[in-house]
């Protein structure tokens, strides 16, 4: 799998992303590829500035160095540092779900995917002008949107659950919603962060699923930030591990699960049998980039 | 709350709990009541004596006893009812468990009471002049009270749909009056060219409010706002030499019946009551006025409704929910943002231009801060966001406002308790009941393609 996505063209090219607040550096000359068609998976340890590189990528944060080239089947380009937040969402086609889900509670579920397609709908409306007055073609494409949103509600089984207001779902199917209302943003690359935090195994499993159908139908890109392994280890094409902002393996899963490197960083400290070997090496690994950044 | 009472089932209540709250109530009361009402300076050969007026302080205190008393007993009253028959609130506790159905059921019964108040409401509007109880004191009241509507539905669509907190809003609704009197003295322009002039005016005015607080929010956009209003004030005071400082402007051009204007004689051509061969009388202005700020609102009313349903209203009310998640969608907040303060500006300005017309004379004095104060007060009682709450309120405040104007001082006192009581019994507003804007249910599935992919809507874009 990870051979056929490596022969296209990268969807998006990271190269040398950093990000520094004031002495930190949070991310640090990070390069990699995420493919279309392809589930990318962003490990490592809490801290390691994953979260910070997704906020870089989707236009919450601006980078301190580095490029970020998307580039579209349909031949465009996009440079992502230098287009503001909304466009990156509405123009490039990124679209994300936050770590703490961030719903309209008080809209309802439909209305939560009426509005992902905000950019859509405002140019049916003749930037409202049309739609004030209820032109026919701006009914139309409206209710093109219901479908669409209805489309989703039914691939995430929110179906029944339309009228409520998103803020009474349960917790899992927020999730769920939060990843159909990114899509219904039409994009081609997806950005998960933390997809199944809170989830139970079975809504992991469901979710996993999802994913493997947004892959595979909606020919998206997806790039996930993930703690759980089995998420990782399961679907994932590509894995890219962080640790203190640094790229430190990048490959299969499987060659990333047998990285000494991610075991000693991530996966295993109770696996490794050397254990105070392995402590010293990360205290002074931990002391050299504190001095560092210190010096930046 | 008592065990053994509430295993018998029996709705005895604890007085005792209930009393020992009223006393405390009371003495609360009373430490306020004893210099506030108890003593009284009075002016007596010599110099000012003081008289005492023991016996109101004894009412006060008896009335905050019974009523704290009574709340008490209604608060167990409600605790028990609500542990054993599960009156609590079954519409909202059981959402989660009720179909789509049932959903669609309930929407549609809130929906169609709603219709059916509104219909009502603009029904009474209408007749109400004509109505036998009509005198010019009560058409001038009803036309104050709707003009409060229209800018309580104005200031709805920055605080209540879009989530932006404005303490500053009369500035909107001075600068409409202002450029309507200005242009209206300066160019001769009739009051039909200058509304739309004033509306666009203040439109202006609302996009430069809205640059500086585009990156603030809560208490610090409130803060920012208020100044505003402020700024607005002190600049009319100030600028004598275009706006007549502190002595206003006078002898603005009433609005005329197309071109007909409501007077005795009229210096060329005819006025209103010799175009319909009618009897001069001064209430066919008042009249006229009442039903051209009632036709005002309920524009206001349509085009607030109508921008609610569309992207640019639910992208409002996406960001009062959530500024970083409308980002991560392609909203622009700034371009967001900035279309609710302009347009809620502009409704703020047709409204002053009508009260420029009505009154025929405006200064500053008209647009200090308890104006944007009660406007805000009537968007927060009705409910944010709620068109009929805003009508409710303005009735409430407004129109209370001058039915108790015979409580000479102790009007400001009821006016401040009706705000309390109503703040205690609905938190959220006479009516925060949030309809939404567009309905599955209303939308059936289009037969069996529901399972097909169908093109995402973005395709062209």
């Amino acid at each position: 799998m990870t051979g056929k996505t490596l022969g296209k063209t990268a969807l998006l090219t990271v190269e040398h992303l950093t990000m520094r607040f004031g002495g930190l550096t949070a991310v640090d000359d990070v390069s990699f590829q995420a493919h279309s068609e392809a589930i990318t998976a962003v490990i490592g340890p809490n801290g390691a500035g994953k979260t910070t590189m997704f906020n870089c990528i989707t236009g919450f944060y601006s980078p301190t160095v580095g490029r970020l080239q998307l580039c579209r089947a349909q031949g465009e380009n996009f440079f992502l540092e230098r287009l503001p937040g909304y466009d990156i969402a509405g123009k490039a086609g990124v679209a994300r779900t936050f770590q703490n889900i961030r719903l309209f509670p008080q809209m309802t579920v439909l209305e939560n995917l009426i509005v992902a397609q905000h950019r859509v709908l405002m140019k049916a409306s003749g930037m409202t002008v049309f739609g004030l007055f209820g032109f026919p073609s701006y009914r139309r494409r409206e209710k093109e949107a219901v479908d669409f949103a209805r489309y989703w509600l039914d691939r995430i089984d929110l179906l029944d659950r339309a009228d409520v207001e998103a803020g009474h779902l349960a917790y899992g199917q927020q999730r769920r919603l939060e990843i159909a209302r990114a899509m219904c943003t039409n994009p081609v690359l997806l950005c998960l962060d933390e997809p199944a935090a809170g989830l139970n195994p079975r809504e992991s499993g469901e979710l996993n699923e999802l994913l493997l159908s947004i892959r595979n139908q909606e020919k998206v890109g997806v790039l996930l930030i993930e703690h759980d392994m089995s998420v990782v280890m399961e679907i994932s094409d590509h894995v890219v591990v962080l640790d203190y902002g640094r790229l430190i393996a990048e490959g299969n899963p499987e060659s990333v699960r047998n990285n000494p490197d991610v075991i000693r960083a991530y996966l295993g400290e109770e696996e490794d049998e050397a254990l105070p070997e392995v402590i010293a090496r990360d205290l002074a690994h931990h002391k050299d980039s504190g001095e560092g950044s210190t010096h930046a | 709350m008592q065990e053994g009472q509430t295993s018998a089932g029996s709705l005895e209540f604890d007085i005792v709990a209930a009393g020992k709250e009223a006393i405390l109530a009371a003495l609360v009361a009373l430490g306020l009541t004893i210099f506030m009402l108890g003593f009284r300076a009075t002016d007596a050969p010599g110099g000012l004596q003081l008289a005492t007026r023991f016996d109101w302080v004894a009412i006060g205190v008896l009335c905050v006893f019974a009523g704290r008393f009574l709340i008490a007993l209604l608060r167990q009253k409600k605790e028990k009812s609500g542990s054993f028959l599960g009156k609590g609130k079954p519409a909202q506790k059981e959402q989660g468990t009720e179909t789509a159905s049932q959903i669609s059921d309930r929407l549609k019964r809130v929906k169609r009471f709603s219709h059916l108040i509104g219909l009502a409401m603009v029904a009474a509007a209408i007749f109400l002049p004509l109505s036998p109880i009509a005198d010019r004191y009560i058409v001038d009241t009803a036309t104050l009270v709707v003009t409060y509507v229209m800018l309580g539905w104005g200031l709805n669509i920055v605080v209540g749909l879009a989530g932006l907190l404005d303490l500053g809003y009369v500035a909107f609704y001075a600068v409409g009056a202002y450029s309507y009197a200005l242009i209206s003295q300066y160019y001769g322009l009739s009051f039909w060219v200058c509304l739309p002039l004033a509306g666009l005016l203040a439109g202006t005015f609302g996009i430069i409010l809205g640059f500086p607080v585009l990156r603030l929010r809560g208490d610090y956009l409130a803060i920012v706002t208020l100044g505003f209003g402020e700024i607005i004030r002190v600049v009319l005071i100030n600028w004598y030499s275009l706006t007549g400082g502190p002595d206003g402007i006078s002898g603005i051009d009433r609005p005329s019946f197309f071109g007909l204007p409501f007077a005795r004689v009229a210096k060329d051509g005819e006025t209103f009551h010799q175009f319909f061969g009618l009897d001069y009388s001064s209430m066919h202005r008042i009249l006229f006025l009442y039903y051209l700020i009632l036709i005002m609102a309920l524009l206001t009313n349509w085009a607030v409704l109508r921008l609610r349903k569309l992207p640019i209203g639910r992208a409002w009310e996406a960001l009062r929910e959530d500024e970083i998640a409308c980002r991560s969608l392609g909203i622009n907040p700034t371009n967001t943002k900035l279309t609710a303060f302009a347009i809620g500006a502009m409704f703020g300005g047709f409204a002053g231009s009508f009260f420029a017309t009505r009154q025929g004379f405006i200064s500053p004095e008209s647009f200090v801060f308890i104006e944007s104060a009660v406007i805000l007060a009537i968007v927060v009682l009705g409910g944010m966001g709620s068109q009929i709450g805003v009508v409710f309120a303005s009735v409430v405040l407004i129109g209370g406002f001058e039915f108790f104007r015979d409580l000479d001082e102790f009007r400001m006192l009821a006016f401040g308790g009706a705000m309390v009581l109503i703040m205690v019994w609905r938190p959220k507003g006479l009516l925060s009941f949030r309809e939404p804007t567009i309905t599955m249910s209303a939308d059936p599935p289009p037969g069996k393609d529901g399972q097909q992919s169908p093109r995402p809507v973005g395709d062209a874009a």
